[in-house]
């Protein structure tokens, strides 16, 4: 088990399968395009934009929830290998993040600041989800090996707990979005809660904590590969 | 770009084989049934004859068949657009009774042949807004809703008529995870309901109603948003007071009684000012009443619309 998590080809394995929902959207708009805008294609819906837009901010909670994972499940399963996927998978959850900003910036506010910025200001649900975007942005930039040395373990571990809020930003998003059926934006939350009992739980069994040694050479191992 | 506009094709080109399958399916089994009982001209997706034409009607290009009938919000059948599409494939509306009461001289109960002769059927070809701001453009088939009233003789109470859909959990397991209420209901005023442009359909695109589309009679106001449209109506009554609606009674502060579509009141959680029409790429201008402006504004002449969204 320990060595195929260490294979440089099991990463290379799941960097491709984190691609698969991205690959499946592409081949149905292409389907989409050859059967001509405007017709009525069952995979994508009447409405294709809303289905994009639906479907990037599904995949960037999933990606969030999935990155949270595996921190729980390195320990629980005792693979400490899993962790050298977790900055992957949250860069991932920022790629799709990336695309359903930009479904809404183009496809929906078609580049007008004007609009967007009112609706940033007026409207919660984007207010909240612009939020969880823009907690993601340092982590994303701060993901490199040289971040991690010039901030310290410590402090950037720290910083990199933002995603915890990004995810919950993520989630009430959603919740503030849906109509009256609020049984998915739940589910999400039932599972980002279990997560962070999860955390919380450890926190509490290890307080009061020693005072940590400073350490000269940050540990940076896990990001080697 | 040649042969797109639906009018080119024929209802047989867009209808999927199973629903075709299905439909073969029932009309061997009525057929059987008809010794039995005069069996009603109409059921899901049969063709209707001896519809007229009516000025009411937009030239605008007609949304596909395809994704009207699968882009519905049914909310007893399931909450995702395309649900009601599968889920109701089954739902029963024949033998169906339509009870007309209230404040009325003549209240009436109506079967489903009864439904289909209150008045010469007309195709009205309706803009249909949505509240989630997008749009369609719907071939109805009709009559005006006031053919109805008349007959049953509205009494001077009458101020209001108040609308409720068939609802029964087993053909509708869904429902119960919609977060509203059911039977799902609603209202108009009565000078709304007596408005000319306010229709009861039966069809749509030359047959019955398919099921996720409200069969096999429903309401349209095409200056109100969709939901007012409410659809499988088993009761109609003419009240004194205000009736209660079912979205209003999920979320007071985002959907009011008169809901008439207006591009200056934003849903709280959305704008209203642009919308987009189903099958196009860039959103288009949202028009007040739903571009009905000329014929339902006086309507509302010295109301607040603000405070009566």
């Amino acid at each position: 088990m320990s060595g195929l998590l260490s294979s440089r080809w099991t990463k290379a394995a799941v960097f491709v399968l984190c691609l698969v929902p991205l690959g499946v959207l592409g081949w149905r708009l292409i389907g989409l395009a050859r059967q001509g805008w405007g017709t009525y294609d069952p995979a994508l819906t009447a409405d294709p934009i809303a289905y994009i837009t639906h479907y990037t901010g599904d995949w960037t909670i999933r990606f969030l929830l999935i990155t949270l994972i595996m921190t729980p499940l390195r320990k629980l399963l005792g693979q400490p290998k899993l962790v050298r996927y977790r900055r992957m998978l949250g860069l991932f959850a920022f790629f799709y993040g990336c695309l359903h900003l930009m479904t809404w910036v183009w496809l929906d506010k078609f580049f007008d600041p004007h609009e967007m910025i009112k609706d940033v200001l007026k409207r919660r649900y984007i207010t909240v989800g612009m939020l969880g975007f823009a907690l993601m942005l340092p982590l994303a930039i701060t993901s490199t090996a040289g971040w991690v040395r010039r901030l310290g373990f410590e402090r950037w571990q720290r910083l990199h707990r933002l995603i915890y809020f990004s995810a919950l930003a993520g989630v009430v998003h959603y919740y503030w979005l849906v109509k009256s059926d609020v049984r998915l934006p739940l589910l999400y939350g039932a599972i980002l809660a279990v997560l962070m009992m999860y955390r919380l739980t450890i926190w509490l069994k290890s307080a009061p904590r020693p005072q940590p040694a400073k350490s000269t050479t940050p540990n940076t191992a896990y990001l080697r590969d | 770009m040649a042969n797109r506009t639906s009018s080119d094709l024929r209802y047989s080109q867009v209808t999927p084989k199973s629903t075709y399958l299905n439909r073969r399916r029932f009309l061997a089994s009525s057929a059987a049934l008809g010794a039995l009982a005069a069996a009603p001209p109409a059921w899901a997706s049969t063709k209707l004859n001896g519809v007229t034409k009516s000025p009411f009607s937009t030239s605008e290009k007609q949304t596909p068949y395809d994704a009207i009938t699968h882009f519905n919000n049914f909310y007893e059948f399931g909450t995702d657009k395309e649900d009601p599409s599968r889920n109701a494939q089954k739902f029963v509306t024949s033998p169906w009774t339509l009870q007309v009461d209230g404040e009325v001289a003549k209240p009436m109960t109506l079967d489903l042949d009864a439904i289909f002769k209150v008045a010469p059927l007309e195709e009205r070809i309706y803009r249909h807004r949505c509240v989630e701001a997008w749009s369609m453009v719907i071939p109805w088939i009709g009559y005006p809703l006031n053919a109805l009233l008349k007959k049953v003789e509205p009494t001077s109470k009458a101020k209001y008529v108040a609308f409720q859909s068939y609802y029964d959990r087993k053909q509708m397991p869904q429902g119960m995870w919609a977060g509203i209420a059911f039977p799902y209901v609603e209202g108009l005023r009565l000078d709304e309901a007596m408005h000319p442009l306010t229709i009861l359909s039966v069809g749509l695109y030359g047959e019955t109603l398919p099921n996720q589309d409200g069969a096999p009679v429903r309401l349209v106001a095409p200056w109100k948003y969709g939901f007012k449209n409410i659809k499988s109506i088993v009761r109609i009554r003419l009240v004194e007071k205000q009736p209660p609606t079912t979205w209003n009674l999920a979320a007071a502060n985002e959907y009011g009684f008169y809901s008439n579509v207006n591009p200056e009141v934003d849903h709280p959680r959305w704008s209203q000012a642009k919308e987009r029409r189903i099958g196009e790429f860039v959103k288009r201008d949202t028009i007040k009443f739903n571009g009905y402006g000329d014929q339902v504004a006086g309507l509302y002449a010295g109301m607040d619309l603000r405070k009566n969204y």
